[in-house]
């Protein structure tokens, strides 16, 4: 089995003990307890909203019609009643509309998703997005403008603390692949490659177990974060180098999170939109746990379930500690991206008091991406965007790596994160001047 | 728990554990073996010198930074580093005022004013000595005879010329080597020679240096290219006139070459950051460093070359900028 490996990358405490060996608990619908479920669980624009208020839905039924292209269709995740249109806490933008149902008894029946003419449009119907955390809507990425020869599964889990995707894996191995399969048929790809990290030897075992049954190449990776990056998958699995600025379907590779997969078979195979995902729950909480969660669960009712928080908990991330949120409030929802929840004491968090950076190049030598975060930074603080562009800030993929190692504790993915937007118009203002 | 009390904060939410403070102070730690082998060799003098160095680099950092008005960061362990670079870059016995300015001008003059730790174009410990060799030739070139604990303890001192200074001394005025047995390797090694406190001990730096590699505070790249170019071009001298300058190993170890090599021309602040650009400064520093001993006015040449190389570092830092993950190649 091939393995090229990446350039860079760190190696964090992973943190993955207190759940990889725990199997999937199902957390019950509450009657009686409200969902609140945004509009905007994707990267592109929210969905609009197909209810009114008092209006009484079923789990599974659309509430939320996908906005254009590059947008998705969001789904009642349980029955009962809409008893609000209204603004959502939402981890990155601060709040988003949407809608929140009062769960009736009755659970056990989902209104099946209407097939599509093709495949994709099924996949859109479900309102299926990206499972690993950057939330793509994944019809778009299955409908490629250009031939694609490689499908890669990616089951890496690279982020420190989080297990859902391990879970997924030991206990949903089949579906992963069935799902995969689906799509390498439907897109007439040639080979299928299926990567997890070498610290899941139990994943692997299973994998190579079906491997006796289907064809496929399971490709063990390296551990080390972020070998999950898509690029950085590609990368160490067949040797490509995805150009600056562009998809992996320039090289002709398209890659799909493990729980993507789950999603395409349920919603292809049984009919079932994407209304709950898993997620981790652990770090300073009672009793951590791997949960089957509806989407629009409050975390405060997840973290109650998981044993509650002890004395001193501060910060309350949602998704894994290298690129996940920290909430301000509790009452924000699961959503289709949460891959983790994580609670943290005072005496569990880094002292982030920031000094001047010394130079040392840490940044530099663990950067996945050939970037010089240390000299980016000076740019940064003086809010000079055009020498960033020059830098090639919008290659950041924002995994952290140099935060992570800087011993000056200097916010380096952060700044160049919320640069990027800036130099955006830079770079469109640069692009028209040439044209004319 | 109240809910408005959670704290919001940008990812990643982790941390290695190493701070900039923790690694000034592994540097220090690195430099102890050389520390302990100059207070062998000179004593209460070596004592003195470390103590009165650390005294006033610390009080020209505090009292600068109080007047003005920023934060005291004595914390960050930096201008401990430098004070104890500093003493190791004097003679062995200098006057008290000697290491007052000679701290002021690393401490104040070559950081402080640049805007501290971080900012400083220059290593503040080689400005300050360079200022004061070219201020004060001969209290810096005070050399006093290298024995062990007794001599310094005694008060009871021989002056004497540094092997470097007393190879230049004969070849201009000779035109050759004239004495024989300048320095023996064992001597040079061990640290038995006379010269600068620190630095005199090849082995004692090399295990400091060798520490910090392994820990990975530094990199190989600059202590190795710069260590290899003096070696191969003093070798190719040595090779064609044998009795105009030491034998390319004598030249590893002798002076303050190891010292520059892997604590001086490693300074983060002051070198650059990418291994490609780390090669050119080590490279550069080694040409310098052998034009100066083989045909410069000095018979030491290390202060200066890494001085000059420093004012390279952005412009070196700008042109290896490595290729950004799939930038096309152009």
């Amino acid at each position: 089995m091939p393995f090229y490996g990446f350039k860079g990358g760190i190696h964090p405490d992973y943190n993955k003990t207190a759940t990889a060996g725990k199997a999937v608990e199902v957390l019950p619908v509450k009657e009686g307890g409200h969902y609140f479920i945004p509009l905007a669980q994707h990267i592109g624009a929210p969905a609009k909203a197909l209810v009114k208020k008092g209006q009484e839905v079923k789990a599974g039924e659309l509430i939320g019609k996908s906005a254009g292209f590059i947008s998705a269709n969001i789904h009642a995740s349980v029955s009962g009643k809409v008893v609000g249109l209204q603004n959502i806490p939402h981890p990155v933008a601060g709040k988003v509309p949407g809608v929140v149902i009062e769960a009736a008894g009755d659970q056990d029946d989902i209104m099946p998703v209407e097939e599509g003419e093709k495949f994709q449009d099924t996949v859109l119907n479900a309102g299926i997005v990206g499972l690993g955390g950057a939330t793509f809507p994944t019809n778009v990425k299955l409908s490629p403008p250009k031939e694609v020869d490689t499908l890669i599964i990616n089951g890496a889990e690279c982020e420190p603390y989080l297990t859902c995707d391990h879970r997924l894996m030991l206990e949903n191995a089949e579906e992963i692949l069935k799902g995969a399969l689906t799509i390498q048929k439907e897109l007439g790809i040639n080979y299928l490659i299926i990567a997890i990290e070498e610290n899941k030897p139990d994943a692997l075992e299973v994998f190579s177990k079906l491997g006796e049954n289907y064809e496929f190449e399971l490709v063990p990776l390296e551990v080390k974060y972020p070998q999950g990056g898509e690029k950085q998958l590609i990368k160490a699995t067949v040797d490509r180098v995805v150009p600056e600025g562009a998809l992996p379907l320039e090289v002709g590779v398209i890659v799909h999170n493990v729980g993507t997969c789950v999603a395409v078979y349920d919603a292809i195979e049984k009919k079932k939109p994407l209304i709950e995902r898993l997620v981790t729950v652990t770090g300073a909480v009672g009793e951590p746990k791997n949960l089957l969660v509806r989407i629009g669960t409050p975390v405060s009712e997840i973290i109650e379930h998981c044993g509650g928080f002890p004395e001193g908990v501060r910060k309350v991330v949602m998704g894994g500690p290298m690129m996940g949120f920290a909430i301000p409030s509790l009452d924000t929802p699961m959503m289709k991206g949460t891959s983790g929840l994580i609670a943290f004491r005072e005496s569990d968090m880094p002292n982030l008091k920031q000094t001047n950076c010394i130079r040392c190049g840490r940044c530099v030598d663990v950067c996945p991406m050939g970037l010089i975060p240390a000299i980016m930074d000076r740019y940064v603080v003086k809010e000079m965007y055009e020498e960033l562009a020059d830098w090639h800030v919008m290659n950041c993929i924002e995994c952290g790596c140099c935060s992570f190692d800087c011993p000056s504790r200097r916010n380096l993915a952060s700044g160049f994160k919320t640069s990027k937007r800036e130099v955006m118009k830079i770079l469109k203002a640069r692009e028209a001047e040439a044209k004319k | 728990m109240s809910q408005d009390k959670l704290l919001v904060t940008f990812s990643p939410h982790v941390r290695d554990r190493m701070t900039s403070d923790r690694i000034m102070l592994l540097v220090v730690l690195a430099l102890v073996p050389s520390m302990l082998v100059s207070v062998y060799v000179y004593g209460f003098y070596a004592i003195k010198t470390y103590a009165l160095t650390i005294l006033f680099c610390l009080a020209f950092e505090a009292g600068f930074q109080k007047i003005r008005g920023t934060a005291i960061t004595l914390g960050d362990n930096s201008a401990l580093l430098t004070a104890i670079l500093l003493a190791m870059n004097m003679p062995p016995n200098p006057p008290w005022w000697l290491l007052m300015v000679g701290s002021l001008v690393a401490i104040v003059i070559s950081k402080q004013v640049f805007g501290g730790l971080g900012h400083n174009p220059f290593n503040p410990a080689l400005v300050g000595r360079v200022f004061l060799l070219i201020a004060w030739p001969a209290q810096m070139t005070g050399w006093i005879e290298a024995s062990t604990v007794k001599a310094g303890f005694a008060f009871d001192t021989v002056s004497a010329a540094t092997p470097l200074g007393q190879v230049k001394a004969e070849v201009l005025t000779h035109g050759e080597i004239v004495s024989d047995n300048l320095a023996g390797m064992t001597d040079l090694l061990v640290g038995t020679v006379n010269g600068c406190l620190g630095g005199d001990s090849a082995i004692a730096v090399l295990i400091g240096g060798l520490f910090l590699i392994y820990k990975k505070i530094i990199r190989w790249h600059v202590p190795a290219t710069y260590l290899g170019t003096v070696f191969v071009l003093t070798g190719i001298y040595w090779f064609f006139s044998p009795d105009k300058t030491l034998t390319p190993i004598q030249h590893l170890f002798a002076g303050g070459l190891m010292l520059g090599a892997f604590f001086m021309a490693t300074d983060y602040v002051t070198s650059p950051m990418t291994p490609k650009g780390q090669i050119i400064f080590g490279v550069g520093c080694g040409v310098l460093t052998v034009v100066i001993r083989l045909f410069g006015g000095y018979p030491e040449g290390v202060a200066f070359s890494i001085l000059i190389m420093n004012a390279f570092v952005p412009i070196i830092d700008n042109y290896m900028r490595p290729k950004s993950f799939g930038e096309a190649a152009a």
